[in-house]
């Protein structure tokens, strides 16, 4: 069975306290800057995390990524996916910095959420310890590329 | 056919580990029904009036033996002894129970099969020709091109969550023998001239759909190589997913979008994305094709004279209603001396679809033993033998008389195509499925369907339109009129290459209005036909009033 997403680099609480619901699988210190929305990031040169809502243009951030710190993308519904595409269309402009899914965070969502790039997650409601572990150790391969560094099976029948 | 290999398995093995873990944690009271409900119809499961119905897939129509005895083992050990086959060559299950749901998914594991996507606002089961790889006129087998798609949609993580549901069918013929520009995307393969000969590619029809406003897919490119097809699904998918309508349920297919922005619009966001697309790695090794492709080789045909393996008499073939079947169920295929036979589902006064365990078995023995173990599931709700060698068909015609599977009616107006309607749909407003059954008893008992020839009859039991109305030489829509089941009358549809939306005929009918509507309509035809037409040739030629004037004049 292939390694699971969830290696030596998360889950951590946020050193800040303020959130315990909080999930990281990043080894750097959570950002903590308020986020402002796509409109005013693009305006203010001083800001460094930003919200994109569904309805966002995420490429509009492309030429300030330099910048970034964090990303939230905003899921005000678990059934609404455009926040999917945003990621992923975020990582395949080289941005690594951390990309958070907040809102209606679930666990049955997880999985596909890490492989379009997120990397943090604050649902608003807590999701249980061993439901996520289990949710991120599911899948023994991927059918497809995506954002994250799995090897479809195509890939590995041929290789 | 293609079999999985130890990937393909244990990704359908850890797919009913996550749902019966999700199901644990619904009964534990951790998932909420909002929360639950699309998980379990990622899995196929839908909460019906009387009780949940489980969608299986059949990818591209095509299954087992072994797959089709499956089948019929679980209509007997959770259902009550019967399956319906749906337009879109699945199968569902109408009685099932919450509880049974995991334990079915590991039984039909364990023949490779599965229910996943087969429901929700993601990829769908991949649909095609039924006569794949079997068809005298097709240019290369569908199937290899449908079951990348397979495997690039199973699991997409960013396509689980679409405006709405969404479904792809792959043809390689000039003939459409399954709807194609009425799918989300339609695919035909075909082939240009290259620099070392024909080059084949994929045409793209994107935004075609039934529902409640019918639309042809627009041809939005006329080649996209094979070595990016992926990629340029993955892009046409994109541009769905971030900007279809998501405010509005009804407007949410990406038929409304390519509608809105224009073909040319949408084409020109795909290309930029397409564009984008291609240095990201998304599309597979070209091996992978390749690899596909071997599992549909031609099976081992024998030589078109050699005799029957049965021991079926002689006299058989001479008996007129074998002739018929044979005339009317049988395909021109392109093996010299095989044909494809259909086993009609559609005995009159039948429930189109439907078939028993004991239905299932036969048809899993016949192709086992004349038919290289192959079996299609039709869009028409009908099942093929692909691939029976001539000397073969008195005995497989017989083994079918006897189990009533020999209705010699495809694609004449007894071959209806009807939703399950009323008797089992929560969202119907009539029903269908009496409706099919009384008109297939009244053109049997005039003997007037054989004289019509070709005369495409479908049925739906409200405007969602799963019994392709709209399609249909005759479309039949149940509505509600003030409390009361109503029909209207529609024709000139086709999902054919000749593709067509139906036009309604005027004020809606009775239950028993509708049947005599019907013939009514047929009538018009059999009194205006001229030498070789169908009923919709001649629709076409004479138009909508002498047909008017007969119902309502
Ligand atoms: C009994 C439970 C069923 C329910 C609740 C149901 C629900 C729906 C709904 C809501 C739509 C419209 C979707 C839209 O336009 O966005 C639809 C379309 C459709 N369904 Fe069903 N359906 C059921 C059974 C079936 C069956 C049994 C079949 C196959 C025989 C089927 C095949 C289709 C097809 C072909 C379409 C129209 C094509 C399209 O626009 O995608 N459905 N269904
Ligand atoms: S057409 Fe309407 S009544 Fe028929 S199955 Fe679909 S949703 Fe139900």
């Amino acid at each position: 069975m292939a390694d699971p997403v969830t290696h030596s680099d998360g889950p951590q609480s946020d050193g800040q306290g303020h959130n315990s619901g909080l999930l990281r699988y990043r080894d750097d210190k959570a950002a903590s800057h308020a986020a402002v929305t796509v409109d005013a990031f693009v305006d203010q040169d001083d800001a460094l995390a930003v919200r994109i809502e569904p309805g966002d243009e995420a490429r509009e951030l492309i030429p300030h990524l330099a910048r970034v710190k964090l990303v939230e993308v905003n899921f005000p519904a678990f059934g609404d996916g455009r926040g999917y595409s945003a990621a992923r269309i975020l990582r395949e402009a080289g941005y690594d910095g951390e990309l958070r899914a907040v809102g209606d965070v679930l666990v049955d969502q997880l999985a596909y959420m890490r492989r379009c790039g997120f990397d943090s997650f604050d649902p608003d409601a807590p999701l249980d310890a061993g439901d996520v572990e289990a949710a991120l150790a599911r899948w023994p391969d991927v059918y497809q590329s995506a954002a994250d560094d799995r090897t479809p099976i195509w890939t590995k029948r041929h290789a | 056919m293609y079999r999985y290999d130890s990937y393909d398995q244990a990704m359908v093995d850890a797919r009913v580990e996550e749902f019966r873990d999700q199901c644990r944690r619904r009964l534990e009271g951790k998932l909420t029904e909002d929360q639950f409900k699309p998980l379990r119809l990622m899995n196929g499961l839908y909460l019906q009036l009387h009780a949940y119905m489980l969608r299986v897939a059949v990818p591209y129509g095509t299954l087992g033996g072994d797959q089709m005895r499956a089948l019929a083992d679980i209509a007997e050990k959770y259902d009550r002894g019967y399956g319906h086959f749906t337009t879109r060559q699945n199968i569902q299950y109408n009685w099932i129970k919450l509880e049974d749901a995991g334990d079915i998914l590991a039984d039909l594991a364990s023949v490779e099969m599965h229910a996943i996507q087969t429901s929700g606002n993601c990829i769908r089961n991949i649909s095609s020709d039924h006569f794949a790889g079997a068809a005298a006129d097709e240019l290369v087998d569908p199937r290899p091109y449908a079951e990348l798609l397979r495997q690039w949609s199973s699991f997409h993580p960013e396509f689980a969550y679409l405006p709405r549901k969404f479904k792809i069918a792959v043809i390689a013929s000039t003939t459409d023998r399954a709807a194609m520009k009425l799918h989300d995307i339609g695919i035909r393969i075909v082939e240009r001239d290259g620099e070392q000969g024909g080059e084949l590619g994929a045409q793209f029809y994107v935004g075609g759909g039934m529902g409640r406003t019918p639309m042809i897919a627009p041809c939005i490119n006329e080649f996209v190589p094979l070595d990016r097809l992926i990629t340029y699904a993955e892009a046409c998918l994109r541009v769905y997913n971030r900007h279809g309508r998501r405010d509005n349920k009804y407007k949410a297919r990406i038929k409304i979008l390519v509608h809105e922005l224009g073909a040319e619009e949408y084409t020109r966001q795909v290309d930029a994305e397409y564009a984008h697309m291609l240095d990201q790695g998304v599309e597979p090794p070209f091996a992978e094709l390749e690899r596909i492709r071997t599992f549909f080789a031609d099976p081992e045909f024998r030589a078109a004279d050699e005799a029957s393996a049965s021991n079926e008499p002689a006299k058989t073939a001479s008996e007129p209603a074998f002739q018929r079947w044979v005339r009317r169920n049988t395909n021109p295929h392109k093996a010299p001396g095989y044909v494809s036979a259909v086993i009609s589902l559609k005995p009159v006064g039948g429930i189109p679809g439907d078939a028993t365990a004991e239905q299932m078995r036969l048809m899993a023995d016949l192709a086992e033993r004349y038919g290289f173990d192959e079996l299609r599931v039709m869009h028409t709700q009908n099942i093929v033998l692909p691939h029976v060698h001539q000397s073969d068909l008195p005995a497989v015609w017989r083994a079918l008389d006897g189990a009533g599977l020999s209705t010699p009616n495809l694609d004449q107006i007894g071959d209806i195509i009807a939703c399950p309607g009323l008797d089992y749909c929560s969202l119907a407003n009539a029903r269908s499925i009496p409706v099919a059954q009384k008109i297939s008893e009244r053109f049997e008992a005039s003997g007037k369907g054989e004289a019509l020839g070709e005369l495409k009859l479908k049925i739906s039991g409200c405007i969602n339109a799963c019994g392709h109305h709209h399609a249909g030489h005759i479309g039949i829509l149940g509505v509600d009129r003030k409390g009361v089941e109503n029909y209207q009358l529609s024709l000139g549809g086709s999902e054919a290459e000749d593709t067509a939306l139906a036009k309604i005929t005027g004020p809606g009918f009775s239950e028993e209005g509708i049947v005599d509507a019907v013939e009514t309509a047929a009538d018009v035809y059999l009194r205006e036909r001229t030498e070789g037409e169908r009923f919709l040739d001649t629709y076409r030629r004479i138009g909508m009033t002498p047909f008017k004037e007969a119902l309502y004049g």
